[in-house]
């Protein structure tokens, strides 16, 4: 009878339909995933080595880091079609889009700089010093504070986005990898790849919050990579990707615990949320898949073989 | 060769700071890398000639990123650098060195190196091993004041048959050089063997002073048709002389593995996970070629002093070997694990790339190979196996 209904519970339609953008790093493809039959729908081709992937608001154009074209490419989600390039310094890996619409931060990851572009007069409005192979990027809701995480300086960046300076810098452990602001902005979480931890941040004065730690049965303490990270509706939750040891956490954001681990495909990296939140779509490196995992049973319930190497993922709502 | 003078490089650090100056004064580390030419026996074929700056372009990389690091702390990093010729005396320069800084980066011999370590200026020095691979320097002639970066020997036969295990390629045979190198490697390879029940079932020792560009489709067949059938042929030639002939050239169709061929590496230009790739590409800009295995040791050097002063924010030996040999310590090192050192023989731990020249093929230790402690601990010398006791 359980199997019934959860069966029932996958088949009833999302609210609203949508599907999931992946972008396969080793291909130079994205792969679309529609969410209601979990299938790939669609594969665009994109330049060199595809890796961040993010949409504008009204979802109208997706912007691509091509990692190894050095350079954001601007898609038509409709048609696949690359509308134009963006200037995006060399190497751009993970980008994130400012609440205004327009400033995109890219990470450069060989250069040790995060470039901000403006995507309507697709020019470079400033470039800002920062430590070495910058990755995580994260704005604040109130777009006052962007984030870099640098990978060997082993800190979060505090951007001022208003001047465009770094205004404090804040060790974390090692190879941060992903940031995000949580509750309303108060908060700001960094994953590190290498040190295994989150570090949670309060934004008001850059102190430690909390670190949060884990383990997994029977996978090695070093083999624990988290990497990106995603929160359920009302950011009750985080669900942490663990890179090699191929499971997902799962973090209650309140007391920073990890209450269970998921296990999905192999080298687990990023991901997305479907519509209202039910799902979550994880991109798995080595075994060049995607995991889609039920929120709320916690649990995978379905692999789907997409391009080589993905890396990044994004929702579009289709209605 | 007459480098024994002292070549500053001042790097400038006047970097305008836009960090509010919060907890951390500023701090500034000095690092000395001393080169000291070794005899290179002539080799058959001329076809790879090593770099003039191997390992030290590796430090200047390393040197770069600590101090685009250290500009957000307020800690600034400088190399100096001495190179020692051939019948040059070696305990000058490093004599000279050691009174501008304790912390040096050395690229010499086992015996050089030693003959340093021992000196009554280098008692409060610590001094890092970018080249000698030798196992008894992480053993019964370890130093508590010298910290191996390079890979020893016995980590890099360990690594070669975890992966001649995995595949049961467990009957084997070897040909040795007759330098020094040669026969340090092949001791390494035997103990390596043993230590996971692998038989030796044959050994032979290159001889011939013949051209062998000119005739090893004649000879290597006959050389090794007495070995009759076996798995895999193991070469110890570590001053690559005959190996690159013996490939392709043997009477049975079998890998090669060893000096040449699959080779157990600590670093290689074909490792690209883990984020290695950024490492490989920012080398290559700074220094015009491809990253090696001794360039890789001394980047891990000057990035442990670094990330020692990052978490410390000190300068004095006590506090930064306290940091470094302790379990707070781990350096992120392409590797895909956490790297830090044995607390038994200041060797780092690490894994070991098991590669080909044009692809990596394996990474040790390699999955079912446990560990009580540290999976990686089941390459080179573990705890009890190591006879140093100066660390304890």
């Amino acid at each position: 009878m359980i199997r019934i209904a959860v069966t029932f519970a996958l088949m009833a339609p999302a609210a609203i339909a949508g599907e999931i953008w992946v972008t396969n790093e080793k291909d130079d493809t994205i792969s679309v995933i529609s969410t209601e039959t979990l299938e790939v729908i669609q594969t665009y081709e994109t330049g060199e080595r595809p890796r961040g992937i993010i949409f504008s608001r009204d979802y109208s154009r997706v912007y691509i880091c091509a990692s190894d074209s050095n350079t954001v490419q601007v898609m038509d989600p409709e048609t696949g079609k690359i509308l134009n390039d963006l200037p995006s310094g060399d190497d751009p890996e993970q980008f994130v889009l400012h609440p205004n619409d327009r400033h995109l931060y890219i990470a450069n990851e060989d250069d040790a700089i995060t470039t901000v572009v403006d995507t309507e007069t697709r020019k470079v409005i400033a470039q800002i010093d920062v430590g070495v192979e910058p990755e995580g990027m994260a704005v604040s809701p109130d777009g006052k504070i962007a984030i870099t995480t640098s990978e060997t300086t082993n800190m979060a960046h505090w951007i001022d986005t208003e001047t465009q300076k770094l205004f404090a810098n804040t060790l974390v452990d090692s190879r941060p990898r992903h940031a995000e602001f949580v509750k309303d902005g108060t908060e700001m979480w960094v994953s590190a790849e290498i040190g295994g931890t989150i570090t949670v941040f309060s934004t008001a004065d850059q102190t430690e919050l909390a670190k949060i730690e884990f383990a997994v049965q029977g996978v090695h303490p070093d083999r624990i990579q988290p990497v990106g990270f995603e929160f359920t509706a009302g950011d009750t939750h985080a669900f942490v990707a663990l890179g090699p040891s191929n499971h997902v956490a799962v973090v209650n954001a309140e007391t920073y615990e990890v209450e269970d681990y998921i296990l999905v495909g192999r080298r687990v990296w990023h991901m997305a949320f479907n519509a209202d939140r039910s799902l979550l779509f994880t991109t798995n490196g080595v075994s060049g898949d995607v995991t889609v995992i039920d929120v709320a049973a916690r649990k995978a319930i379905k692999s789907i073989k997409v391009g080589r190497f993905p890396w990044g993922a994004a929702f579009r709502p289709t209605d | 060769m007459i480098l024994t003078n002292l070549v500053r490089q001042l790097i400038a650090m006047a970097v305008a700071m836009l960090v509010p100056a919060g907890l951390w004064a500023e701090t500034s580390l000095t690092i000395g890398y001393l080169k000291i030419a070794q005899p290179r026996p002539p080799t058959l074929s001329n076809l790879d000639p090593v770099p003039e700056d191997s390992g030290f372009a590796g430090a200047r990389t390393g040197l770069q990123d600590n101090l685009t690091t250290g500009k957000f702390l307020d800690q600034t990093y400088e190399l100096i650098t001495a190179a020692v010729g051939e019948g040059e005396d070696p305990l000058a320069a490093a004599r000279e060195m050691l009174a501008a800084t304790p912390y040096l980066v050395i690229d010499a011999s086992a015996a050089d190196l030693l003959n340093i370590a021992d000196l009554p200026e280098a008692s409060t020095a610590l001094l890092f091993n970018v080249s000698a691979g030798a196992p008894d320097l992480r053993s019964g002639n370890c130093r508590a004041n010298v910290l191996h970066t390079a890979a020893s020997d016995a980590m890099r036969t360990d690594a070669l048959a975890q992966v001649l295990v995995q595949k049961r390629w467990d009957d084997l045979v070897m040909i040795v050089g007759t330098h020094a190198a040669d026969q340090s490697y092949a001791e390494a390879m035997r103990r390596s063997l043993t230590k996971f029940g692998l038989r030796l079932e044959g050994e032979k020792t290159w001889v011939f002073d013949a051209d062998m560009r000119r005739n090893a489709a004649q000879e290597v067949p006959l050389f090794t048709q007495d070995f009759g059938d076996y798995d895999a042929l193991i070469l110890a030639d570590e001053v690559h002389d005959f190996g690159r002939y013996v490939l392709y050239n043997t009477w049975a169709a079998r890998p090669v593995v060893g000096s040449e061929g699959l080779s157990a590496v600590a670093w290689s230009p074909v490792i690209e996970q883990w984020g290695a790739a950024q490492l490989q590409s920012r080398f290559t800009a700074q220094n015009g070629r491809e990253m090696n295995a001794q360039d890789y040791a001394a980047w891990a050097a000057l990035r442990t002093l670094g990330e020692a002063v990052t978490r410390t924010n000190a300068s004095d030996v006590a506090t930064l070997r306290g940091y470094i040999l302790s379990e707070e310590f781990e350096l992120a090192g392409f590797k895909g694990r956490p790297l830090s050192y044995r607390d038994w023989n200041g060797q780092l731990r690490q894994p070991i790339a098991v590669a080909h020249p044009r692809a990596l093929v394996a990474q040790a230790p390699l999955e079912g190979f446990l560990h009580q402690v540290n999976e990686m601990d089941s390459l080179g010398l573990d705890r009890p196996e190591s006879m140093c006791e100066v660390f304890e």
